[in-house]
């Protein structure tokens, strides 16, 4: 095969593609340039995408004798990932510009110019497994799974790329079992990258500061911070800087009436206001997405939906399918919980909705715009975005009656 | 390299001796580095005294740029205005907007029409209006994206009625067009070895004995106190060498490259009608374009797409585009000739030189449009973007 190998210019790429030339497929090594503004292009590489990290994946191609390319993919960059991350904050909502990227960028922009250059897949160092197994029909089904590296698990950014994307996806360094593992392969193999340090941080934000990142591109916005009665409680200077479930950096001054630490439930762009409240009014056990993908259209036939003769067509169709049991997990890594989920018809778009009921557990500070995935043990089930969360029952058994009205966002 | 430039580098490699050393190993080391010089003036229409040997073309670039700039200034303070052609290569504009925003020149970049040629008339009327206040002019004597010859004699002529000094980047031309210093009225000019067959590392700065020129490396004082450093001897008469040979030869190679180009192009324009040509039209004004330069745009493709299916298939062009920090930008040639950005991204430049072969150009025609089918393609799947979600009704 033909494999396009993307290189960041860190060690779990260059092994992954290290990989995947001994597999004796024919490689291409293909460094993204993502960055526009010449502030990106640090120094000292502290995260990823500045000219040092290109050069890092050169020398690594040269070590491994593949041939070596820079894409230009800044624009495209730019118009995705960066633009939803601004949009997301200035409605209010916590963006997770990675699972855009794997969106948008790497297994779609990248992958499609791949595909129309004559490749058959892209392979990247992420940590995730795929797994084939064969439908009844005959035909293959390949299943996105977890690292069996827990710590290190990317199942979860990697799930929003859908099942057609998985077709031509390579996961090298799926079934490693440490990162250490992985730095003494590139090691062993004369990789200079084995030492690097692990890129931490949203990559587009060049000197760690997001926050400031936010000011400066939305400018900042006094408004309100309220309690869930509406009592004004002081100041911010830009509701995106909050998020759901914050707990730090709420500057009340005084305390509330009952001394419990407030943290951030809501966030209301358009009254440019945050509701901040006690730790329990947090928590949630009901939670909706939109824009769902679905991995496992198999399982989805067995619970009603779709068309049998189509596989992988999606899960559009009239009617919710039954729940299934399954965990889900809203953060990259968050403990996964116990969950019945079902698809849903939605209104917003063809891939329709993802509704979760949470079982015998809730969730704290689920913010609208995260990404939340659905597992069936390490197999990913399905991927949608928060839409909103609610509470069916009181959080605490004693005291607090009626069911909370819905929140959303 | 050719065989006799590597010969010559490989033979004064093993010889000891340092030219600036007044011993006998010195002298001799002098000698080559004097015969070299002499070799080089001679095919150049120059004198031994106006040759300056650097270590390459960028060299002589910044050393023209910054050397006559920081001269003038010496004895005509009001003298702040750099006249470059805007489509000079980037080791002319550097120095030039440096100097601009450390040294308190001024540019101006000269306009050229939509071949690449340098409008003159542009460059009358700014010489009129500013005499007094240019330090220098400096125009190429080719380009080397869209291989425009430029009309250097018009330019000179311009200029020196107001005594205003020329420099003109050679680079490109040397072996490929007739250059005389001497008869050009230039007062400086660029090559390097690299383009000729000489080694990388080793070019010159030809400049008038009249003119001031202030150095940009000081140290031991060699090259008249221009360009200190221990002289390179090996790659001095390797240089020469080159220079010697391609220019003895232009005669024969260059219309055996415009004959190869001309195939090319007449070969592309058949097969692929998205191309098109940049630069002069070869079949309309040869004397216009440099023999062994095509350029080549095409409509909804990127450059790197068609690089990369290029040179898997063993045909290695160039995309032109400066590699700014990482990151290919379009090129300010393809800019400055008003091509608009997107097809400034497809675009390839094709280079002919001494080991070209009439197979080259089979194989290029044979692979090319295919890449472009396939460029065009992916061209194409990196258009449209999602909705923003934001876009989407906000409840408050």
């Amino acid at each position: 095969m033909k494999v396009l190998a993307a290189m960041s210019g860190g060690v779990d790429s260059a092994v992954a593609a290290a990989r995947v030339v001994d597999a004796g497929h024919e490689v291409v090594g293909v460094h993204m340039a993502l960055s526009r503004n010449r502030n990106q292009f640090r120094e000292g590489s502290r995260g990823c995408c500045s000219i040092e990290d290109a050069g890092d994946a050169r020398r690594a191609a040269d070590v491994l004798g593949i041939p070596y390319y820079v894409w230009d993919l800044s624009e495209k960059f730019e118009e995705t990932v960066v633009a939803d991350f601004l949009s997301e904050y200035a409605a209010g909502r916590t963006p997770n510009p990675c699972v855009r990227c794997n969106e948008h960028i790497k297994f779609e922009a990248l992958l499609d110019k791949a595909t129309a250059l004559g490749f058959d897949a892209v392979a990247t160092g992420h940590y995730a497994q795929v797994l084939t197994s064969t439908r009844a029909d005959g035909t293959e089904l390949r299943e996105l799974h977890r690292s069996p590296n827990t710590a290190k698990d990317q199942s979860y950014v990697l799930a929003v790329m859908g099942p057609d994307r998985l077709q031509r996806a390579m996961f090298p360094l799926g079934a490693f079992e440490t990162k250490d593992e992985v730095r003494a392969e590139a090691a062993a193999r004369g990789l200079s990258v084995s030492a690097k340090p692990d890129s931490y941080d949203i990559c587009f934000v060049a000197d760690g500061d997001t926050q400031g990142f936010l000011r400066e591109r939305l400018g900042a916005k006094t408004g309100d911070i309220v309690d869930s009665d509406g009592t004004v409680l002081g100041e911010h200077e830009g509701a995106y800087t909050y998020t759901v479930g914050q707990r730090k950096g709420l500057r009340l001054g005084r305390p509330a009436a009952d001394g419990k630490p407030r943290y951030v439930l809501d966030i209301q762009p358009v009254s440019n206001t945050v509701v901040v409240g006690p730790a329990e009014m947090l928590s949630v056990d009901r939670v909706v997405g939109d824009q769902s993908v679905w991995l496992a259209d198999d399982v989805l036939e067995a619970h009603g939906v779709g068309t049998p003769d189509a596989p992988g067509a999606g899960a559009s169709s009239a009617e919710p399918s039954a729940w299934i049991d399954a965990e889900v997990q809203v953060r990259a890594h968050g403990e996964p919980v116990p969950a019945r989920v079902r698809s849903v018809p939605d209104a917003s778009g063809p891939t329709g909705g993802m509704e979760v009921e949470l079982v015998g557990a809730t969730l704290r500070g689920v913010a609208a715009g995260q990404s939340l995935v659905a597992y069936l043990g390490t197999r990913v089930l399905g991927q949608s975005t928060v839409v909103s969360s609610s509470r069916s029952r009181p959080a605490e058994p004693a005291g607090v009656g009626a069911a909370e009205p819905a929140r959303s966002a | 390299m050719s065989s006799a430039a590597i010969e010559a580098y490989a033979q004064q490699m093993a010889l000891v001796g340092n030219p600036s050393s007044l011993h006998s190993a010195g002298r001799a080391a002098r000698r080559a580095v004097e015969e070299a010089r002499e070799q080089v003036a001679g095919s150049l229409g120059a004198r031994p005294s106006e040759v300056v040997f650097t270590g390459g073309g960028t060299e002589a670039d910044n050393l023209a740029v910054k050397g006559l700039f920081w001269a003038r200034r010496v004895s005509h303070p009001e003298r702040r205005r750099i006249l470059v052609s805007a489509v000079e290569h980037h080791a002319v504009l550097d120095p030039a907007f440096w100097m601009a925003e450390h040294a308190g020149a001024e540019i101006v970049l000269l306009a050229v029409d939509s071949r690449g040629v340098l409008d003159v008339d542009a460059l009358r009327a700014e010489l009129a209006a500013h005499a007094d206040e240019i330090a220098l002019v400096s125009v190429m004597w080719a380009n080397n994206e869209v291989g425009a010859v430029q009309p250097i004699d018009a330019v000179v002529a311009a200029a020196r009625p107001y005594g205003v000094p020329v420099h003109s980047d050679a680079v490109q031309a040397v072996g490929h067009v007739p250059v005389d210093f001497a008869a050009s009225g230039l007062d400086a000019l660029t090559l390097t070895g690299h383009k000729l067959g000489g080694p990388v590392g080793a070019g010159a700065l030809l400049v008038r004995r009249s003119l001031e020129v202030t150095p940009v490396l000081h140290g031991g004082g060699q090259e008249r106190g221009i360009r200190s450093g221990t002289l390179d001897t090996a790659g001095i008469r390797s240089f020469a060498v080159a220079v010697a040979e391609s220019v003895a030869a232009r005669e024969t190679t260059a219309p055996r490259l415009a004959s190869l180009r001309d195939r090319l192009l007449r070969g592309v324009a058949e097969r692929v009608p998205s191309a098109t040509l940049r630069g002069p039209d070869p079949a309309v004004e040869p004397e216009l374009r440099l023999p062994g330069n095509a350029h080549l745009t095409f409509a909804g493709c990127e450059g790197d797409s068609l690089l990369y299916l290029l040179d898997s298939a063993g045909v290695q062009s160039s995309t032109g585009s400066a590699c700014q920090a990482g990151v290919p930008q379009p090129s300010h040639v393809l800019l400055a000739l008003g091509i608009d950005e997107d097809d400034a991204r497809g675009a390839l430049r094709f280079s002919f030189g001494a080991t070209s072969t009439e197979s080259d150009v089979d194989l290029v025609l044979e692979v090319l449009p295919d890449a472009v089918a396939r460029a065009t393609t992916a061209g194409l799947t990196s258009v449209g973007t999602r909705r923003p979600r934001s876009d989407r009704e906000v409840s408050s």
